[in-house]
């Protein structure tokens, strides 16, 4: 299967790691993997800020870039969501449009999704050894039921111990925007997310989002916690250590 | 009420720094959360239960000028008098009205947010006549220089047992009493003074059954009773989305809001009431008003924040809000907190009011999923933000950055160059250190945190050079 692959604007700039594992797990299910040179931001930021003009401007480019593909894969449930369920709501008023962002949605999986449901990988490639602890990112879960599927590809490493912590469904505080706009208050909700997460005494925080995950680690960091690694569920699946 | 939610920042900061709020945050969150959660399972069917409360509230909405002129009508037959108020001015003006008609002294309140809304205390007070409000939350707000409540059933949830104790202590003019039984035990001597003193009845109302012309009051304390059956004079100020068809429509809605709010599986009080005292009865107000009160409300049918007429005010949104379980309910300035009121808020007092408000949230979507009603509310906060861009509401410097930023991320060349650089700094910035602990250009993010360095190149950077690789390898 032929499938494309949305990097996301964070992974590009913060953490190119997990585009290139989400790579290798989507070549481990036999796919081959296309990434569209062009791409750049789902326009989530402008789309969550009120900017409709500029969330749809980027809607299209992305619908442009990625519409020739039979499927799209995001290493990220808030992406994903961005393309599947808000793009045809911002083009409601173009047909044209909105009949294209309608086409592609349906064809958009986040990265554990389709790798459990769609192609069901059964072989991870890493070998990834010790206790983590899961954190289920807002969109991922409330919007596309993302909750089993990383911890089905995580059971397949039998040196991975997951220790549920406790609301572990709450938000960490992230946001989008709102973590720069209301700092204070973000790091707070972060700090009870970190306070959970350790409580575990898991050796590393997992998830399937890297705004949540930046947002975990920077506050664990100023926390003091310089050990607890914080990892994208993708990084996890295919490390080799 | 006048509006502080200008000030939501300032006020949120007040509220981290407050270990007494925090404590009782925290110590909330796991009553009101955990709780539902255990009572929600008593349903079968509890999703279908909500659907189809956000269905027969939908269709209240649809027809609403209908539906009044019915619980009019019936309520008229029962002796009532059904008032309208389009603001609080006349909310006021009605009561003070109707107080003077019947030469009323002092008025016992139950809950009403409502009067809330409209500072009827004030008015009251200016008019001559004493109010009393009769819940224990509301009568510990109201003996603390009539402060404000912080959340919308549980009012003080903000205030620490000493400070209670205190103000019992000075009011009352009793010795200091610490233990909860005792000053519950003392508020319920002084406001039965009250109730049975009291010519004049206010309650709010959680219902408005159309097809018998009740209204239907769901309480814990019992207050409620005292107030609308001992006093001559009762009068319930409620909001006109508040009717629903019939007394099924009201079992239907009292599966979920006892449930949603507190976790019990009804609560302790749930009065119907029904016209005025008939000669047979036992007791019963001799004279029942109704003020129907639109206050913005009116406005709401068929725009797109509709929806937000669903609520039947059970607080789930908020205790269940990351970011009201931070900051609780003072920090957003008016009559309600949390989701909902960051939607009500600005709906009701002017969006610009309340700029912030819309964005004092993660859009985590937790308010979603427990709504009783189901009010897409994180969807509702979003338009209220595009709407805020199109009126241009938003600070000058956010709208060009914004503007600039998709403006580039529509030219991946030019992205692609910005990105270059922009990795190169923040390494640059980290000096070979995991993370950086200040940040120029987003001080907000790491005023309680660090920001995580990046890898140091770019992803394209990167798959690029591996593609070329490959190729050159081929
Ligand atoms: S918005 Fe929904 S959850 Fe919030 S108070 Fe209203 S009914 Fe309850």
């Amino acid at each position: 299967m032929r499938v494309a692959l949305f990097v996301t604007c964070l992974v590009d700039l913060m953490r190119p790691r997990i585009g290139f594992a989400a790579i290798e797990l989507l070549e481990a299910a036999g796919c081959e993997v296309v990434v569209p040179e062009t791409q750049t931001c789902c326009g989530q930021p402008a789309w969550n800020s009120g900017d409709r003009a500029a969330a749809a401007a980027l809607a299209k480019k992305v619908i442009a870039e990625f519409e020739a593909y039979e499927t799209v894969v995001v290493p990220s449930g808030s992406c994903a969501d961005q393309i599947r369920n808000e793009y045809p709501g911002i083009l409601a008023d173009e047909p044209d449009w909105h009949g294209r962002a309608v086409a592609l949605a349906s064809r958009v999986y986040e990265l554990t999704d389709f790798l459990v449901n769609v192609v069901k990988l059964e072989a991870v490639p890493g070998n990834f050894a010790g206790s983590i602890t899961y954190h289920d990112s807002c969109t991922g879960l409330r919007s596309l039921g993302i909750k089993a599927q990383p911890r089905a590809l995580l059971a397949q490493l039998p040196g991975v111990e997951l220790r549920e912590m406790n609301a572990a469904e709450e938000c960490c505080g992230f946001g989008g925007t709102f973590s720069v706009k209301f700092g204070e208050i973000s790091a707070a909700i972060a700090e009870r997310k970190c306070t959970n997460a350790c409580a575990t005494g898991a050796a590393a925080i997992v998830g399937g989002d890297l705004g949540c995950l930046l947002n975990i680690e920077g506050k664990l960091r100023r926390m003091g916690d310089e050990t607890t690694r914080v990892l994208h569920v993708a990084e996890v699946l295919t490390a080799k250590e | 009420m006048e509006s502080r939610s200008r000030r939501f920042k300032s006020n949120a900061l007040a509220a981290l720094a407050n270990p007494v709020l925090q404590g009782n945050l925290k110590m909330a969150k796991g009553k009101f959360v955990d709780k539902r959660a255990i009572a929600i399972k008593e349903i079968d069917d509890f999703e279908g239960t909500r659907e189809a409360a956000k269905n027969l509230r939908n269709r209240v909405l649809e027809n609403l000028d209908l539906w009044l002129e019915k619980f009019e009508e019936n309520a008229t037959a029962r002796g009532a008098t059904v008032l309208w108020a389009k603001d609080g001015a006349e909310i006021c003006r009605h009561v003070v009205e109707i107080g003077k008609r019947h030469g009323v002294k002092k008025a016992a309140k139950s809950k009403s947010m409502l009067s809330e809304e409209a500072g009827l205390n004030h008015a009251l007070t200016a008019a001559g006549i004493q109010p009393v409000e009769t819940d224990l939350g509301e009568y510990i707000l109201q003996i603390n220089d009539n402060e404000p409540p912080s959340h919308i059933i549980a009012p003080v949830m903000h205030k620490g047992l000493d400070e209670v104790a205190d103000l019992f202590e000075k009011t009352h003019k009793t010795p200091r009493k610490t233990e909860i039984p005792a000053l519950t035990r003392e508020a319920r001597e002084v406001l039965r003074e009250h109730f049975l003193t009291a010519d004049m009845g206010i309650s709010g109302g959680n219902f408005l059954v159309a097809e018998t012309g009740s209204v239907a009051l769901v309480t814990n304390e019992g207050n409620g009773r005292m107030v609308t059956t001992l006093p001559k004079v009762h009068v319930v100020v409620t909001g006109i989305e508040k009717v629903i068809p019939t007394l099924e429509d009201l079992s239907t809605l009292m599966r979920l809001l006892p449930r949603s709010a507190t976790g019990q599986s009804i609560s302790n009080y749930v009065s119907v009431l029904t016209g005025v005292k008939q000669p047979d009865d036992h007791d019963g107000p001799e004279h029942l008003y109704f003020i129907l009160v639109d206050n913005g409300r009116a406005e709401l049918v068929g725009s797109e924040f509709q929806d937000m007429l669903r609520c039947i005010r059970c607080g789930a949104c908020m205790n269940h809000c990351p970011v009201y379980q931070t900051i609780g309910g003072h920090a957003y300035g008016w009559v309600y907190p949390g989701p909902m009121g960051s939607i009500l808020t600005p709906l009701y007092t002017g969006i610009e009011n309340a700029i912030d408000l819309p964005h004092a949230a993660t859009l985590c979507n937790q308010c979603g999923v427990v709504c009783p009603v189901k009010i897409p509310l994180p969807e509702l906060l979003r338009k209220l933000r595009e709407t805020q861009v199109e009126t241009h509401l938003r600070p000058w410097f956010e709208r060009l950055a914004l503007k600039g930023w998709a403006w580039v991320a529509s030219h991946p060349a030019l992205y692609g160059l910005g990105t270059w650089f922009g990795v190169r700094y923040l390494k640059w910035l980290a000096g070979g250190k995991a993370s950086i602990p200040v940040l120029g250009t987003a001080p907000g993010w790491t005023a309680g945190r660090d920001f995580p360095a990046p890898e140091g190149r770019t992803f394209r950077e990167q798959y690029a050079a591996m593609r070329a690789e490959r190729r050159k390898s081929s």
